[in-house]
Formats: structure tokens, C-alpha cells, sequence
């Protein structure tokens, strides 16, 4: 079957798609957007969390069909869904074309010299950049899930107590890092927040 | 990071060497971020199941559905009949003579043979144009089994009519183990425990048991191989250990190790589960038959049979003890369930008795551990390594001992705790700072965490807020039944690989001008599994090197075997290695600059030069040359081995040797609340202490410690792999009913480091992945029996366990 | 496999005239694991989600008509009032995202013991509305569980609403899992006070093949509360007419040993529950109880 829907501000396209396939396959498989991960396929790990809608979904419990018509914004889109935030629709659009990751950008994948300062502003949304500084990202497989999720909280909700943290992210398991320094992240961009918001 | 000037006034221990004092930003000891942070919060990194090749197939693993039985038929016939399936793949397709793979003794068949030894044992390939396509194909495979009768324990598996798990056993533990389904015996005896029991005013015993934990890393097991035009196999996987794929993977391919071409990709997660070989041969061997690439990705059902587990274990224990309070002797036996495959079993063996008595002086010990072979799954490594059954097992007795002789159980601990110089059971003495008692002292000295916060402040002044309750969201309690308890562990745990084992790592360091600006670039085959190996290459580079930009090229089998990224190894030994090369380079570096400067200035020849921001300084500071004159368009570019210290072999009748590099200690403060009507609870905060001998990313050090806390607060409460004794099939296989702790569930997790330098590792440096794993367990159990008055030999604890039910 | 996307209910109801076997999908947590796993392959999939009626909700005088597809999220935030019974489950459904997605009517549809919403709706006292192209019926909540994951429905038909009592009274819910979020339940248990009726009605999850009541314990309770005229006194219900609703509800339980939990274990639990409900739902009648912060 044949899937129409908008990807991080993107009009897309899904063709021979099998209707049993979640929109998670689609992602990644199909629209060469692999940012979200299939950690458990059963909606207990939060590892595809993507906005439906706006909404904080798993997309491996999305059927692909189920879409037609419909916003999904991914990791790949979050800086561009954070600059655009007021506006419905998010402008620009992720690097598509070929599926996945190429072998050639595989293998380049830390060939770029670095000073031991990751990031440049501007190209992250501040949830992005906060899990950074604070040492949130280990292995960095939950990383995705977790960034939406918590990106989600801090548009609804600007200065969440730490309880509000931890229910908001209960969903999303890390297996990594013990999550103090995910607390510290969402802690961090919040503040962060605030003095923009002051400011 | 609460840490040194406490520290310093430590008395143990020396200070931290740094072989040349660069002050490069960016170097040791400053926590700078992951190389790889961005693409790994942009969602760009590339994770062995995110790789994607044209034309690629997509692999499937048919899994036996019994535990143990004959296979007397297999027909793949309406699988290979199948549209868009391009091969399907049984024993009788390997194409090399050797069809066993693992870690030390290849037993591990890379297709069933005739036989399945344990539930999951993969029987049949299946590559196809669609994982779905895959997937149904291998559900046509019909396979006839004639179950056969399982080994599910010590009793079973050496009664006399015991079947043998493996027929004709011919690796080298066999001459010395009592029975052919025990793996591995390591007894250590040292002094005279029968008599020295004499002495002992308070003798307490315990038997314990250990259940099955799961590294349940978040990136299931997945890769890519594509077949190269000359007949070899290019392999895109995510592992802990390259080489040691690479030498189980040729010989069942019948190729060449050159031909068998590594890339590491990105690894989400493994805490000893990708140490051993999953979908790497399957890959290889779909590839190479049908010519084309092809990726293998599991599911978390697949997972849970895709890797081996924590070992489970029955720890019998016997410790005693004077008056007041001196520990007398310890005699104790651990059985290890090592499952079907020996896997890291006999090493499992050997840290399992040399750390059986701990962090503590006891000079008279008997101590037995064995592993299994059984119809269970395989288990093999997992953080901690056999240490950390045993600690679960020793603190539930110091516990004991302490409430029997009516002390209190840090004093206690701290009266018997070893020091630098102790000499441990294996007759090896501790030759760096072994702060135990002081780790405990700074555990007990925090402040507790506040009473019931989970009042809140509500309109009435009594509001509850649940999510802080044993329960948690589920809406248990209100405060009715819970109490609060406090408990206290310390752990021992063994830095790199022990036993002597050949434990090198090679690094390959490129220095050269690019764009004007010097640039290190440093090659290793360590696998980056999430604990940030990467960001402290770079660190060393800078530091040693005296740069600011430093490329860490991609992990491959073009470069010297880095060991494996487990037992806390790995800044320590391609750190050490990272280090070591860039002390080649940058010799290399003075010696041409002397050659083309020297003669401009005597303090190229007479001062101590060192390398810094870019320049070549003497040690008083002045400067003689910027790093891109003395290059020009030279590159420097050396690869070298490292290695640790030797280490030696136990004996195999005594234990006795010098078996271990390096000891690392965690001590941990459980403060819990317990729904003592329901079983349920709550962990409220863990705190640790931990020596990290020198903390070269103190941000990673942090994460290091945390993660590890929680992977033991785990196994505390919730985490358990459950086999079914009756047909030893797993029931659990998913995140459903395999419980990880969430957000919800983690305490606070506050961390004071120490760093007191072992002065025979780089930079003082200590391995500190696992320590912090073994302690938190059994303080979040004594913190429960404090708590509930319970006796609780057993972990995890479930409600019913708390509840009698 | 065929994916059926039905735009009006109308539409949706002729779809699954015709194909009695295809397999709604609402919220999707239920159907696309069985999906991922290769546990299921239905011939049809048959997609609600572009019926945006299912996802409403109307507060009348008596009822509550809830949508199918409400997700527990919006019962949470917006029903607290009315349903708070079904607002305590839905905040242990699974995780945020779950709750985003998932209704009411996936746990009726699935007829889980385990399911989370039961043990409230049975509390609440509900009707399923049902229907299909023969015409629209509502099936009595005590009528809805027919065996272990069976229900009432006849296979042409699809669940369209569910009508809960309004709360008349105070409601609470409670549920064991061996972690503190984002578990499915070892067992629960659900209390409803109905002070118009002077009645009390119980539901219990996963404590037996199919969600129940607990009837003996409602009874006995009803009957001690009458008697010593606690409805009008507004005394404190004594500790002994406590416990043994407590262990009546234990008694009504018929569980199983398995991953999850022991048999003995949920009985035990469940009566654990059961008394520490009543005594919040009992404390919150008397005008004196303690607000659940963050719980709903």
C-alpha cells in the first residue's frame, strides 16, 4: 500500500508498503530517517518516541497506515520543530533520498577533527545541546527517544520539578547512564529556558 | 563531582603522574564532551542497525524451541521455495571444516548439529528481500525434534546417569574438573580455615542464591556484511571485541583473517553481552552464499537468546569471627550455572573464588567455585564478572557477623577491611591504595536523605504525592506499611584481564600539519560502547601531544587488536597504549625538531621539552618552535603494542598466584522505603564512594559510576532472567516482563570520587566500569533487611519474597 | 494482510460487516505487538483513527459517554471529575506515549484480565456500546467478560463508546507492579462509593481469568455499613468490618502462579488493596481525606 504524510515539516511518500509494518519501519527503512530506534518493538522502551500529531507516541506501535494524512516530527527534526515552535508547521525538512546510512558515512562517522567541544549553537535545539554539556548521552540509543520526549515536556511544561521529570520520562529506559545526568539535562535546558525566556 | 581535598589527606597512595604536564585544553582531567555527542543527539550516528546497503537482504535466525533435544529431521524445502528468498541455510551448508566458534573453547556450534543444548540455539538462515519475507520463510522451515531430558542444576548435572552436556570434551579444563559438566574448578586454599575456626567466637553461614540478570543494552544485535570482490567479507557490527570476533569468524568461513574485513559500527550498549559472537557468522555466512549484502537485525525477543547473561549462582558461605570483631576464616562454594556454552565460563570461574572473601583481611580460606555446563541458557560476561555474585553473598554475611557480635556493620567492615599490602587468597599481594575503610566512612558520613518526601504541601497541608511512594504511579500506598532502611556495601573488583592473559592493546598515532595547524589522529581497535573511550583518546592525544584537534579514526581490524572494551580495561590498557604511542610520536617529533632547530638554540638539546598548544616548549616555558615548522609536511605516524603488568595463572589445586593487574573498590549507602504489607520498594537514595585512582573525564567518570549503580540496584529488585526448572525455557524473553529500572524507579545517585593514584597504571589511572556494580546490590539488600527484619539469601527480591506469599 | 481505512463509523461498521475476522486497530498497543512479533497476522486491519468521534467524550446528567478512543491521557487531564476511578487507572497505564495513545476501548476490545481500565469501569458500573450494521446494543460491564481475553462482542461488531456512571461518590484505584511505572499489573483493584444508592462496587485485575467484582465483599460491606448507619454518621469504618471486606476481596480472587507473580501473593495484595482503598475512598466521604497529588 501506498503511505502520504509529512515528516519533519516534509511531504513524504511511502510505496509497496506492507500493511503490518509500523511507521518506526517506515522511518527508518523507508524514509532514511534511522535517528529513532527499535530498542523493543513493544512499547516498553521509548527508544522510537516520535510527535504524532504533536503527541509523544511510540512509533513502533504506529501502524504505517495509520499515518496517512498525518505530521510526524523525529530526532532528525527537533532543531528545526524547536526554531519553529510557534508555527504549525515546521519549516525545512531532514536529509532524505537514500535509506539509511550509507556505508561511505558510516565509516566517516567520527573522522571529523574535533577539539573536544561538541556542537555548535545554533544547529541543536537546546534540549539537544543540555544533553551534551551535561554528560547525558552515553551509548546514546536512548538518546532520540528521550530528547522528544523531554523536549515535549519542556513546551508544555517550562519549569518542571524533578518528580515531573521523572514521570514525564518514565517511559523511556536508559541503560546506560543510571539517568542522574539526564535529570541534570532537563534541568539545565529548563534553566536555560528561563533565562532566554527572561532575557 | 565532590572530590579531592578530602582526598589529599588521604594517607595511602602517591600522586598522580603525568608523564608530561601539558596544560592543552582539553586534556586529561578536564571533562570534555563526547566526540560523538552531536551525531548522537541529531539522531545521525550510525548504529549497526542503522546500516543500509543497495540490494541488501535481510537475514533471519530460526531458533530451536526446546531447551535440549536430538534434531531428527530438518526440511527447508517450502522456505527455499519461497519468493524473494535467496538462501536458507543449515549445518550441512558451512563450508569450513571448523563449525564451532567461542571465546576459549570453541563448543559452540555456529548451526545446531544433530542436537539443540538450550532454548533459542540457532538451527536455520534465512536471507530475503523483506524481513517479513524472512521471517515467514523461516516459519516454513519444519524441524522434528525428540526431546531429550534437561540439566537444570548442580544435582542434575552431575548425577551419575547425568547426560553429558558435551561428549568428548578435549579443552584444557577437562583434566581437572570433576565431572564432565562442570566447565571449570578454582579451588584457592591459603592458611588453615578448619583450624582457624577454632578461634572464632560467632560462626555464621548463609546460602544464597544469585538470579539470572540480563545486560539488556538498548541496541539489540545487528550488523552488515557485504561480500568483497575478492571472495573475503567486509563485516559492519557492533561488538566489544573486534579481534576476538575476527578469530572465531575466518576459521568457520574458511577464510583468512585478512580477508575477513572489521569495521566497528555504532554500539548501543553491551556491559559484557557483546563479547561473545551473535549475528557476525550468520551475516557472514547469508553473504558470501548469496553475494550479496546482508543485514541481521534482532528483535528484543531475539536478543534475550541472541547474547549470554549474567552467570546465576548458589553461594554457600561460612565466615567467623573473634569478639571483637575479627574475622577468623571464610570457607565457601559458588556453583555458577555457565548454561549450554562455556562462553567466559572458566574466567567467570576464576574471579569468582579469587574475589569470593573480598574487600577484607582473612588470612585462613577455603574456597571452591565451579561452573556448569546445562540445558540453561549460556551465560558468560556481564559487568562485574563473577564478583559480583559473590559480594551479594559476602556483604549479606558481614551483615550477619556484625549483627551477631552487636556491632555496627560499617565498624565492623572497617575493622577488617584490607589495605594496601594486604595479601588476598590467592597470595598476591594488593601493591596500590586500597581505601576500604575510607570509601565506607564517606558513605556513612552523608547526610540522610529527608524523611517521607512524599508529603507535599497540599491545600490541606497533607497531600501525597505517589510518585515518591513504594509503588510509585501504580497508587499503592499513602504511607501505610512503609519503613524506611539503611544499608552498606563494599565491593573488590579485578581491572583487565587476569590469569595470564596475554592483555595488550595497540594504538596507532598519526601526527601532521593540516591546514597549518597540527593534527593527531589516533587508530584503534577499541569498541566504543557508550563509556567514552573516545573522548579520553582525544584527551591523552592532547595532553601528550600538545594539540588541540584530534581526529580518533573509526574502530577497525586495520589496526592491532585493542582487547575487549570489558573488566574495566579500557583507559586503562588503549589508554595506556594511546599514551604510549604518542610518547613515540612526540620523541619523534623532538628529534626532528633538534635536527632542524638544534643548532639555534642550546635548550633543544640541554632543557626537558615538552609539547604544548601546538608549540614546542621547554619546561621552563620558553618557546622554541611552533609544532607545524618542525613538521612542515612530515607525518609521524607510529602503531605499537602495550601491555599491563604480567600476570600469572592460579594453581590449579591451591589458587595460589599473581593473577590480577589491579583491584578497584566501590562502597555504597542504600537508604530504601519498603511497602513492608504489599513487598514493594522503593530505593530513596545510593550513594557511592568509589577511588577512580585518577579521573581522566570526571563528567564520564560520574556516568560510569551512576549507570553501574543502577544496573546493580536492578538485580536488587527486579531484574531476573526466569528459566522454567521443568523444560529450562526462558519465559521472559521482553521488556514486558524482563523489568529494567525506569527514571521512576532510580534513587538519587549522589557520587564522591576519590582519586588515589595506583602508581603502576598510566596516569595513576584505576578501571572503574565495574566496581559500583557489585556494591550497590547488596546494600540495597541489607538496606531491605534493615528495613523488614527478612533474612532475604536471594536476589532480586520480589513482593512475594517480602511478603511470605 | 489488508489495511482497511475506514473514514465514518458508518464505513467502519459495513468493513467489518463484511470481514467479520479483521482486527480493529485504535491506539495500536495491543495489535502491533502481536504485529511485531509475528503472534498475528490478521487477514484485515481494520483502522480507527480517522473516526474522530471515537476520540470525543460527552458529559451528560447520569453518564459519562465516553469515546473508544479517548486516550487515557485526555481521561486523565480532563475526566478527573467525573471518572476519577478511570483518571487513577489510566495514570498507570504503561508510559506517557501508551497513554497518548491507547482507549478504553483497546482494553475491553483485548479482554485482558490485566487490562488497567477494568477493574475501574467495573467499580464505576458502565455499559459498553456495541454495534455493528444490525443495530447498536450497550452490554451491561458485568456481561462484557466471557472467558480469559473473550468478550461479549459478536465478530461484526466494534466497540463505539462506553457509558460510566458519573462518580457519585469518592472512587480510587490501586495496582501491583514490581516497578514503579510503566508495569502491567500483578494485580489491581478498584473501589467505587455510590452514596445516592449506599452501595459500594469493586472491580479486581488480573486476579482471575476474566476482571470481577468482588461481590461477596461488596455485599458484606454494604450490608455493615447500612447496619451500623455509616453512610449517615460518617463514623470511621471499623477496623474489623474492614478486614474482612479485605479478605472477602482476597476470597474472590482466582489467580495464577506465573512471571509475574504468585497466586497467593495476588490474593494477599489484593486484599492489601481492598482495605487501603476503602479506608482513602472512606476518608474522602467523610470530607477529611488527603488529595492525591500527581496521582491523576
Amino acid at each position: 500500500m501506498r503511505v502520504n504524510f509529512t515528516v519533519n515539516g516534509r511531504q513524504q511518500e511511502a510505496d509497496d508498503v506492507w500493511e503490518g509494518e509500523s511507521l518506526l519501519y517506515v522511518l527508518r527503512e523507508r524514509m532514511g530517517l534511522p535517528g529513532s530506534k527499535n530498542a523493543c518493538e513493544q512499547g516498553e522502551c521509548g527508544s522510537c518516541t516520535v510527535r504524532l500529531d504533536g503527541v509523544p507516541v511510540c512509533a513502533c506501535l504506529v501502524a504505517a497506515g495509520q499515518v496517512e494524512g498525518r505530521e510526524v516530527v523525529t530526532v532528525e527534526g527537533l532543531a528545526d520543530y524547536a526554531r519553529h515552535r510557534e508555527d504549525a508547521h515546521p519549516g525545512g525538512g531532514c536529509a532524505s533520498g537514500a535509506c539509511g546510512t550509507s556505508l561511505d558515512s558510516a565509516k566517516r562517522w567520527q573522522a571529523r577533527p574535533t577539539d573536544g567541544r561538541t556542537g555548535e549553537a545554533g544547529e541543536l535545539a537546546p534540549i539537544q545541546q543540555a544533553f551534551i554539556d551535561a554528560g547525558a548521552v552515553q551509548c546514546g540509543f536512548c538518546t532520540p527517544g528521550l530528547l522528544v520526549a523531554a523536549d515535549e515536556l519542556l513546551e508544555n511544561s517550562p519549569s518542571p520539578s524533578d518528580q515531573d521529570i521523572r514521570e514525564a520520562l518514565s517511559g523511556n529506559l536508559c541503560r546506560c547512564t543510571g539517568y542522574e545526568k539526564i535529570l541534570d539535562a532537563v534541568r539545565l535546558a529548563a534553566a536555560r529556558q528561563g533565562e532566554a525566556a527572561r532575557s | 563531582m565532590t572530590t579531592t581535598p578530602q582526598a589529599r589527606n588521604v594517607p595511602a597512595g602517591t600522586p598522580t603522574k603525568i608523564t608530561q604536564g601539558s596544560p592543552t585544553k582539553g586534556g586529561i582531567g578536564e571533562s570534555t564532551l563526547r566526540p560523538d555527542g552531536t551525531l548522537k543527539v541529531t539522531g545521525e550516528f550510525a548504529y549497526s542497525s542503522d546500516m543500509w546497503h543497495e540490494d541488501m537482504l535481510w537475514g533471519q535466525t530460526l531458533r530451536s524451541t526446546v531447551a535440549h533435544a536430538e534434531i531428527v529431521s530438518i526440511d527447508t524445502s517450502e522456505a527455499l521455495a519461497t519468493s524473494g528468498v535467496y538462501a536458507v541455510l543449515t549445518y550441512d551448508d558451512l563450508p569450513a571444516e571448523m563449525k564451532n566458534y567461542g571465546l576459549e573453547i570453541q563448543d559452540t556450534p555456529v548451526l545446531a548439529h544433530g542436537r539443540v543444548r538450550h532454548h533459542g540455539e540457532p538451527v536455520a538462515l534465512v536471507a530475503a528481500d523483506h524481513p517479513e519475507t524472512a521471517r515467514r520463510a523461516a516459519a516454513k522451515i519444519r524441524i522434528e525434534y525428540r526431546e531429550l531430558p534437561v540439566i537444570t542444576d548442580e544435582a542434575s548435572a552431575t548425577a551419575p546417569d547425568a547426560v553429558l552436556v558435551h561428549e568428548n570434551r578435549d579443552d584444557h579444563h577437562i583434566g581437572h574438573v570433576p565431572h564432565p559438566n562442570i566447565v571449570h574448578r578454582q579451588p584457592i586454599i591459603r592458611g588453615d580455615a578448619d583450624k582457624a575456626a577454632e578461634r572464632a567466637d560467632v560462626i555464621v553461614t548463609g546460602e544464597y542464591t544469585f538470579g539470572m540478570q540480563d545486560q539488556a543494552f538498548l541496541g539489540p544485535e545487528s550488523g552488515l556484511a557485504v561480500p568483497s570482490e575478492d571472495g573475503g567479507v567486509e563485516l559492519y557490527v557492533a561488538t566489544q571485541w573486534l579481534h576476538s570476533d575476527l578469530k572465531q569468524i575466518a576459521p568457520v568461513l574458511g577464510l583468512p583473517e585478512d580477508k575477513v574485513r572489521m569495521t566497528l559500527s555504532g554500539v548501543g550498549g553491551a556491559f559484557g553481552g557483546r563479547e561473545d559472537i551473535s549475528m557476525q557468522i550468520h551475516a557472514c555466512l547469508l553473504a558470501l552464499r548469496t553475494g550479496k549484502p546482508v543485514k541481521i537485525v534482532y528483535n528484543r525477543f531475539e536478543s534475550f537468546f541472541g547474547h549470554v547473561h549474567r552467570h546465576p549462582a548458589k553461594l554457600h558461605y561460612e565466615h567467623g569471627a573473634t569478639k571483637d570483631g575479627k574475622l577468623t576464616h571464610m570457607k565457601c562454594r559458588i556453583v555458577l550455572d555457565g548454561g549450554a556454552y562455556a562462553s567466559a565460563s572458566p574466567a567467570v570461574v576464576g574471579n569468582a573464588s579469587s574475589l569470593s572473601v573480598g574487600p577484607y583481611r582473612i588470612e585462613d580460606v577455603d574456597i571452591e567455585a565451579i561452573a556448569l555446563y546445562t540445558n540453561n541458557p549460556p551465560c558468560g560476561a556481564m559487568r562485574g564478572f563473577g564478583a559480583v555474585q559473590a559480594c551479594f553473598a559476602y556483604e549479606a554475611q558481614m551483615d550477619k557477623l556484625a549483627a551477631k557480635l552487636d556491632m555496627d556493620p560499617v565498624e565492623f567492615r572497617q575493622l577488617n577491611a584490607m589495605e594496601q599490602g594486604t595479601l588476598l587468597p590467592t597470595g598476591q599481594p594488593c601493591d596500590s591504595p586500597a581505601p576500604v575503610a575510607e570509601l565506607l566512612r564517606r558513605v556513612k558520613a552523608r547526610p540522610m536523605p529527608p524523611e517521607q518526601e512524599w508529603l507535599t504541601a497540599g491545600s490541606d497541608g497533607t497531600s501525597v504525592d505517589v510518585r515518591a511512594l513504594p509503588g510509585g504511579l501504580s497508587n499503592t500506598t499513602h504511607g501505610e506499611g512503609v519503613v524506611r532502611g539503611v544499608g552498606y556495601a563494599v565491593g573488590l573488583k579485578n581491572v583487565g584481564f587476569s590469569e595470564g592473559f596475554d592483555d595488550y592493546s595497540t594504538a596507532r598515532v598519526r601526527m601532521e600539519v593540516i591546514n597549518g595547524e597540527p593534527v593527531a589522529t589516533v587508530h584503534t581497535a577499541m569498541a566504543e560502547v557508550g563509556q567514552g573511550g573516545v573522548t579520553v583518546h582525544a584527551q591523552i592525544a592532547r595532553t601528550e601531544l600538545g594539540v588541540n584537534q584530534v581526529t580518533i579514526h573509526p574502530a577497525d581490524t586495520r589496526v592491532g587488536s585493542a582487547g575487549s572494551t570489558s573488566a574495566s580495561r579500557q583507559t586503562y590498557v588503549t589508554g595506556g597504549a594511546v599514551k604510549n604511542s604518542c610518547e613515540a610520536v612526540r620523541e619523534q617529533v623532538l628529534e626532528i625538531g633538534r635536527r632542524k632547530f638544534g643548532t639555534y638554540h642550546p635548550a633543544w638539546a640541554t632543557a626537558e621539552l615538552l609539547l604544548e598548544g601546538g608549540k614546542v616548549v621547554t619546561d621552563g616555558g620558553e618557546v622554541l618552535a611552533d609544532l607545524a615548522d618542525v613538521l612542515e609536511d612530515e607525518a609521524i605516524d607510529i602503531e605499537l603494542e602495550w601491555r599491563h603488568r604480567p600476570t600469572e595463572a592460579f594453581d590449579l589445586r591451591t589458587g595460589q598466584g599473581n593473577g590480577h593487574v589491579q583491584y578497584s573498590f566501590a562502597a555504597h549507602r542504600a537508604v530504601v522505603e519498603v511497602d513492608t504489607e504489599l513487598g514493594l520498594v522503593k530505593v530513596i537514595e545510593l550513594a557511592c564512594a568509589q577511588d577512580v585512582g585518577k579521573a581522566l573525564n570526571p563528567l564520564s567518570v560520574l556516568g560510569q559510576i551512576q549507570g553501574g549503580t543502577l544496573q546493580g540496584m536492578g538485580v536488587a529488585v527486579m531484574e531476573e532472567i526466569i528459566v522454567d526448572p521443568k523444560t529450562a525455557k526462558v519465559r521472559n524473553p521482553s521488556f514486558t516482563d524482563y523489568l529494567l529500572p525506569t527514571i521512576l524507579d532510580t534513587p538519587t545517585i549522589p557520587v564522591d570520587v576519590l582519586e588515589l593514584a595506583d602508581e603502576h597504571a598510566p596516569y595513576g589511572l584505576r578501571g572503574i566500569g565495574e566496581a559500583p556494580t557489585l556494591s550497590s546490590t547488596p546494600a540495597v539488600l541489607a538496606a531491605i533487611r534493615n528495613a523488614t527484619g527478612l533474612a532475604l539469601d536471594r536476589t532480586p527480591v520480589r513482593p512475594e519474597h517480602l511478603t511470605s506469599t | 494482510m489488508d489495511f482497511l481505512r475506514p473514514a465514518s463509523w458508518e464505513e467502519a461498521l459495513a468493513a467489518k460487516a463484511e470481514h467479520p475476522t479483521a482486527v480493529p486497530i485504535a491506539g495500536g498497543t495491543d495489535v502491533m505487538v502481536e504485529i511485531n512479533f509475528d503472534h498475528r497476522r490478521p487477514e484485515y486491519l481494520l483502522d480507527l483513527n480517522r473516526i474522530g468521534e471515537l476520540s470525543e467524550w460527552e458529559v451528560g446528567q447520569e453518564n459519562v459517554r465516553l469515546g473508544a478512543s479517548v486516550p487515557y491521557s485526555s481521561i486523565m487531564e480532563h475526566l478527573r471529575a467525573e471518572l476519577p476511578g478511570l483518571a487513577l487507572a489510566s495514570h498507570t497505564v504503561a508510559s506517557p506515549q501508551i497513554r497518548n495513545r491507547g482507549g478504553v476501548g483497546g482494553n475491553l476490545g483485548t479482554a485482558s484480565p490485566a487490562g488497567d481500565a477494568h477493574p475501574a469501569l467495573l467499580a464505576a458500573d458502565c455499559e459498553v456500546e456495541a454495534e455493528s450494521v444490525r443495530g447498536k446494543r450497550l452490554i451491561p460491564i458485568d456481561a462484557f467478560y466471557t472467558g480469559v481475553k473473550r468478550n461479549a462482542l459478536e465478530p461484526d461488531e466494534l466497540i463505539r463508546a462506553v457509558h460510566i456512571k458519573k462518580a457519585d461518590g469518592p472512587q480510587q484505584y490501586s495496582k501491583v507492579g514490581t516497578r514503579n511505572a510503566m508495569v502491567i499489573a500483578v494485580c489491581a483493584f478498584g473501589i467505587a462509593l455510590h452514596p445516592e444508592t449506599r452501595t459500594v462496587r469493586t472491580g479486581i485485575g488480573s486476579a482471575a481469568p476474566t476482571p470481577i467484582r468482588a461481590r461477596e465483599a461488596e455485599e458484606f460491606l454494604n450490608a455493615a455499613l447500612e447496619e451500623g448507619g455509616f453512610w449517615e454518621n460518617g463514623k470511621i469504618i471499623t477496623p474489623s468490618i474492614a478486614q474482612q471486606f479485605a479478605t472477602l476481596a482476597s476470597g474472590a480472587c482466582n489467580p495464577i502462579d506465573d512471571v509475574r507473580g504468585t497466586a497467593k501473593y495476588r490474593r494477599h495484595a489484593v486484599g492489601i488493596m481492598a482495605r487501603r482503598t476503602l479506608g482513602w475512598t472512606w476518608e474522602q466521604y467523610r470530607g477529611a481525606g488527603r488529595a492525591l497529588e500527581g496521582a491523576a
